[in-house]
């Protein structure tokens, strides 16, 4: 609604637009109480919005000026009202979802700024909730919003679609935010939950938005949507009963999500034209593979760390060199994963990073270097950044104190950093924990 | 260039929700054309069918126009145009000529004094 609106009133009245968007939501609130939710509510709100927006550009006409694009449309009554009701048609929505999207996405903004911007706009996230998904405080993320509102505003119009260069050079920046929201949702640095589904969700919509539009529909995007669509299929089997995270390894592939596995794979063939290997194509092959195995074991592991590989060349980064070497390890064994740790490049990068040193922990373990082992985790304990981390560092600090009689659980544990880290890969090389 | 009033006699008032949807899509459709081509100098708007006619020394106030009179008008607007003739011209583009409406086109008198 916020997008159709800005289209009315101008980019430069986005305030107006969530005033009137809020407006039709409390109207909706009191009638509703009274005489009962409507039978089509979201069509019911479309139309409070418009009326308001008519009333807004009545007795505003003099005071303000409105969106450039409509020119004297919304001048006179002849035209006034048929004007702004082609806006609020349902191709037109769907129009102004992907030119919001790209609105957003805007080259002045900081990539945090953007993903911000798209959530609260377009998603409809509250600055609190934006502020638990990017482990950030409300603050913070309220004063990143506002300013990068005032950079919107002060854009003359919204983003054109129809300009196919402008689209091609914004792209990688909606591909970016999509995938930021993705990852936020299946990874969960929140205090609160490990997952955060409604935010996958969110991302998938929109990169079907983005998909259902000629220009938007690149090999990359259905590259991306592949990759949302496989990551989500083990969304079901990801968490247990107690909010725990449950490790790749050990999840019980019955609950996986088939028809999105379908859905993924088929996009990911349809991504398989032209010459373009972005980031996305290759993690989404590496979902692939976890995708098609039976289980753990019968994962093609060299076929991974090759697919590592090949992102290393193209999108080198430190978190996606400790990917690698996990994956490494877990087809040569630990020694091996720990020589491919000790040499990443930029390791200094990932000293926040708690599973980098639950990593090490782990293969010290797995070595039978105990003592090692506990120092690594408890650094890694030190890092944690919500409960759910806690406990789990908790549990392998207490299995380096073992030894002999816990080497039933290194396995486990693998497992379970192995499945936290694949939800981990920055192809970027930044860190999350800075967003 | 020149401005010209157009009045508007003969709106359908008798037609059907989906027939007044159609007819506004025409209009819109005319103007964004009359705008585009510079001719749109104020665009005006639909009048109501009902008010009051003040008249005379006495300042006597009547009901009406009446919505049913065939010459009520409907609706104006301010053109630019190069001349008279001109002005008819782009006026035959308007959709309410199709439904048996018209189009007044009146000069702007210009007082110089």
């Amino acid at each position: 609604m916020i997008a159709a609106l800005t289209r009315v009133f101008g980019m430069h009245n986005l305030a107006l637009a969530e005033d009137v968007v809020q407006d039709a939501f409390c109207r909706a609130l009191e009638v509703w109480r009274v005489r009962g939710i409507p039978e089509n509510p979201s069509a019911w709100l479309m139309v409070t919005a418009k009326n308001r927006a008519l009333d807004v550009l009545r007795r505003q006409r003099t005071a303000r000026t409105f969106a450039p694009e409509m020119g004297r449309l919304l001048e006179s009554e002849w035209t006034l009202a048929p004007a702004v009701e082609e806006l609020f048609a349902a191709p037109a929505i769907k129009d102004d979802l992907s030119r919001m999207m790209f609105s957003c996405c805007h080259p002045r903004l900081s990539e945090e700024g953007q993903v911000a911007l798209v959530l609260h706009i377009l998603c409809g996230f509250r600055v609190g909730e934006i502020a638990s998904a990017f482990v950030s405080t409300q603050a913070a993320i309220e004063k990143r919003i506002t300013r990068a509102k005032k950079v919107l505003a002060a854009s003359k119009r919204l983003f054109d679609i129809t300009e196919a260069a402008d689209f091609s050079t914004r792209l990688p920046a909606v591909h970016r935010a999509l995938y930021l929201l993705f990852n936020e949702g299946y990874h969960g640095a929140s205090a609160e939950t490990a997952v955060r589904a409604e935010l996958c969700r969110e991302a998938m919509r929109l990169t079907a938005v983005l998909l259902a539009h000629p220009f938007g529909a690149t090999p990359a995007t259905h590259a991306l949507a592949a990759l949302m669509c496989l990551h989500a299929a083990r969304l079901p089997a990801r968490v247990d009963g107690s909010g725990n995270l449950i490790s790749l390894l050990h999840q019980d592939r019955s609950q996986w999500d088939q028809e999105l596995v379908g859905e993924g794979l088929k996009l990911l063939e349809l991504s398989a034209s032209g010459a373009e290997l972005s980031a996305y194509h290759v993690e989404a092959a590496i979902a692939s593979i976890h995708a098609r195995a039976r289980d753990a074991h019968d994962t093609d592991w060299a076929a991974i760390v090759s697919l590592y590989d090949t992102l290393m060349t193209t999108h080198p980064s430190p978190i996606v060199a400790l990917n690698r070497a996990i994956a490494i390890a877990q087809n040569e064994g630990p020694e091996r994963g720990l020589e491919e740790i000790r040499s990443i490049a930029d390791r200094d990068r990932l000293a926040a990073y708690p599973f980098y040193a639950a990593a090490l922990g782990e293969l010290e373990l797995r070595r039978g270097r105990h003592e090692a082992a506990r120092e690594h985790f408890r650094a890694a304990l030190a890092l944690a950044r919500n409960p759910m981390e806690r406990r789990f560092l908790d549990r392998r600090v207490a299995a380096g104190a073992g030894g002999g009689a816990q080497q039933a659980f290194p396995e486990r544990f693998w497992d379970q950093v192995l499945g936290i880290f694949e939800s981990q890969v920055d192809t970027a090389g930044g860190s999350k924990l800075e967003l | 260039m020149s401005e010209f009033t157009y009045l508007f006699r003969g709106r359908d008032t008798s037609a059907s929700p989906e027939q007044m949807h159609k007819s506004m899509q025409k209009w819109v459709a005319w103007f964004k054309e009359l705008g585009a081509n510079g001719h749109i100098k104020d665009p005006g708007h639909p009048l109501e069918g009902t008010g009051k006619v003040v008249s005379g020394r006495h300042k006597s106030v009547h009901d009406g126009p009446y919505a049913e009179a065939k010459d009520i008008v409907n609706g104006y607007m301010l053109i630019e145009a190069r001349d008279l003739a001109h002005a008819v011209e782009i006026s035959k583009g308007c959709p309410i000529l199709d439904v048996g409406g018209s189009v007044e086109v009146r000069p702007i008198q210009i007082f110089n004094i």
